[in-house]
């Protein structure tokens, strides 16, 4: 049990920028081009990490630290995600607490280096950051709440087995809600299209990218890699929530996870070449529908 | 049947809240078009009332009514009073939508409480009608234009429609179709004075309403 949860934190941690590197794919394709591989963001990683870090005088050990700080609380939460249908690495009660707050953790430290650079536009970037976060953790709290209410446990693990003990509510609208609502707040915290342009150049519009502009060398391929990460497990929470709300036999599981996962990078590259980017203001006005959607799954469901 | 009845009550409910948070005109008298033909649909999902000709000349009537007739009128009226797209409520986006969430949690909270004399063929049921009845009313107590205000009362109208449609098998079928068209003459009329408003004051603020003119 705990070596085939052990072996989905490795390959998760293999596979992670396969996504990424998906999504560009996607991009490519709608706007005609050829694209780069999908196996492009390993050729960065690797260039990246072969390359030596440079530091700017007035930065204190914080910045050094950050990017390492946010990518383990990345990995820790991946060991907190049970495997589709086998059980996570570690699991105790009320873990979804943790698992939440791990990804604020990791906001936190690169908000930290961002303003510890001294720089104008990291903290306008650090700025719009935390307060879209402010937005998206309230969804991804309702929609925690949600789960565990409806099937009455406090541990990401027996959330996402629950349909074993016969709780299904894959029949109810609620659930179309709550994944909805999961799927903006999933944006929002990647840093994707309607929210933040991952590719755009202009620092005055960037978000999270503005805000590791002063990284380089490692850092900035922790940093990289943290981002294929944590949407690696955002999609795979949204995959969890699809495969426990309907019965299906254990070995499927893992297949509907990869069938998800490849789902919801596709979307994302296609809302990326369909969709312009929200206006600053319209965003917390999206996010705020987002969270009725998810506050009325609750009150349905619960 | 049960899970297609929840998607329809949910899908007039999230109508309902975007017509309470949207500023825009033209897509409001859309959605409520839309609402109407969700709302057609209701008779034809309820297990009760499914082979009944009542249930049919209802869904047929309140289709063309809602979701053709009033529509229509609305946007004509809209047009007629050049209004453009400025938001006109008393309260932010972000606060109407909150009331909005509050009204719903209020209204789920209140229909457990409820004593009904028929079994509803959805959970769902009442508590949607109820929390549509009472987002019409917020409408028209946060909205300043007439014309939003109307858009408010037919949501109101549409969500006592549906909390009629629960007792549908008990509801004389001529008091339906009276209300029916009661509305359809009051959105006529509402046309006409949204006009003789616009003449008299240039706006169609409610505002102005309450100004003394000798």
């Amino acid at each position: 049990m705990k070596l085939s949860a052990l072996l989905f934190v490795i390959v998760s941690l293999l596979a992670a920028p396969l996504l990424s590197g998906w999504i560009v794919r996607v991009k490519a394709l709608f706007a005609g081009r050829k694209g780069s591989p999908v196996l492009q963001p390993y050729h960065d990683l690797f260039r990246l990490l072969r390359k030596g870090a440079v530091y700017s005088k007035s930065t204190s050990p914080l910045f050094y630290i950050a990017p390492m700080v946010t990518l383990s609380a990345l990995i820790a939460a991946l060991c907190l995600l049970p495997l589709p249908g086998f059980g996570a690495l570690l699991s105790f009660q009320a873990d979804l607490i943790l698992f939440a707050y791990l990804f604020a953790l990791g906001r936190f430290f690169t908000i930290l280096a961002a303003l510890d650079t001294g720089s104008a536009f990291e903290g306008m970037g650090a700025s719009r950051e935390a307060f879209f976060s402010v937005f998206a953790e309230l969804i991804f709290f309702l929609s925690l709440a949600t789960l565990a209410r409806f099937t009455n446990s406090l541990s990401l693990s027996s959330i996402f087995e629950s349909h074993a003990a016969g709780v299904n509510y894959a029949d109810s609208p609620a659930l179309a809600l709550l994944l909805v609502s999961l799927f903006a707040a999933l944006l929002t915290e990647n840093c994707r299209i309607p929210v933040d342009d991952p590719t755009t150049h202009l620092e005055l519009t960037m978000i999270h990218e503005v805000m590791v502009l002063d990284h380089s060398g490692p850092d900035l391929a922790y940093i990289l890699y943290g981002a294929a990460l944590k949407l690696w497990i955002w999609s795979m929470f949204i995959a969890l929530v699809i495969i426990s709300s309907f019965p299906s036999p254990r070995w499927l599981q893992p297949v509907i996870a990869v069938a998800v996962l490849f789902l919801i990078a596709t979307a994302v590259g296609v809302l990326e070449s369909t969709l312009a980017r929200l206006r600053l203001t319209a965003v917390p006005r999206m996010l705020m529908a987002a969270g009725a959607l998810g506050l009325l799954s609750y009150i349905i469901l619960g | 049947m049960q899970t297609l009845i929840d998607i329809v009550l949910l899908l007039v409910l999230l109508s309902d809240l975007y017509l309470l948070s949207s500023s825009r005109l033209g897509a409001s008298i859309k959605v409520l078009a839309f609402q109407g033909v969700m709302l057609s649909l209701l008779p034809f999902l309820s297990t009760d009332m499914v082979r009944s000709p009542h249930a049919f000349v209802i869904a047929i009537s309140s289709c063309a009514i809602k979701a053709i007739l009033i529509p229509r009128l609305l946007s004509r009226a809209a047009r007629e009073v050049h209004i453009g797209l400025e938001i006109d409520s008393y309260i932010p986006y972000g606060a109407s939508l909150l009331a909005g969430m509050g009204v719903v949690l209020l209204s789920f909270w209140v229909a457990r409480k409820f004593q009904l004399p028929v079994t509803v063929s959805s959970r769902l049921w009442i508590p949607v009608s109820l929390a549509a009845v009472m987002i019409g009313l917020l409408m028209l107590i946060i909205r300043k234009k007439a014309i939003s205000q109307v858009i408010g009362y037919l949501a109101m109208e549409n969500g006592i429609y549906v909390l009629g449609l629960s007792l549908a098998a008990q509801m004389p079928f001529l008091v339906e179709l009276g209300v029916l068209l009661d509305i359809f003459a009051g959105v006529f009329i509402m046309g006409i004075i949204l006009n003789h408003i616009k003449y008299y004051f240039d706006d169609l603020d409610v505002e102005n309403l309450t100004v003394l003119k000798d």
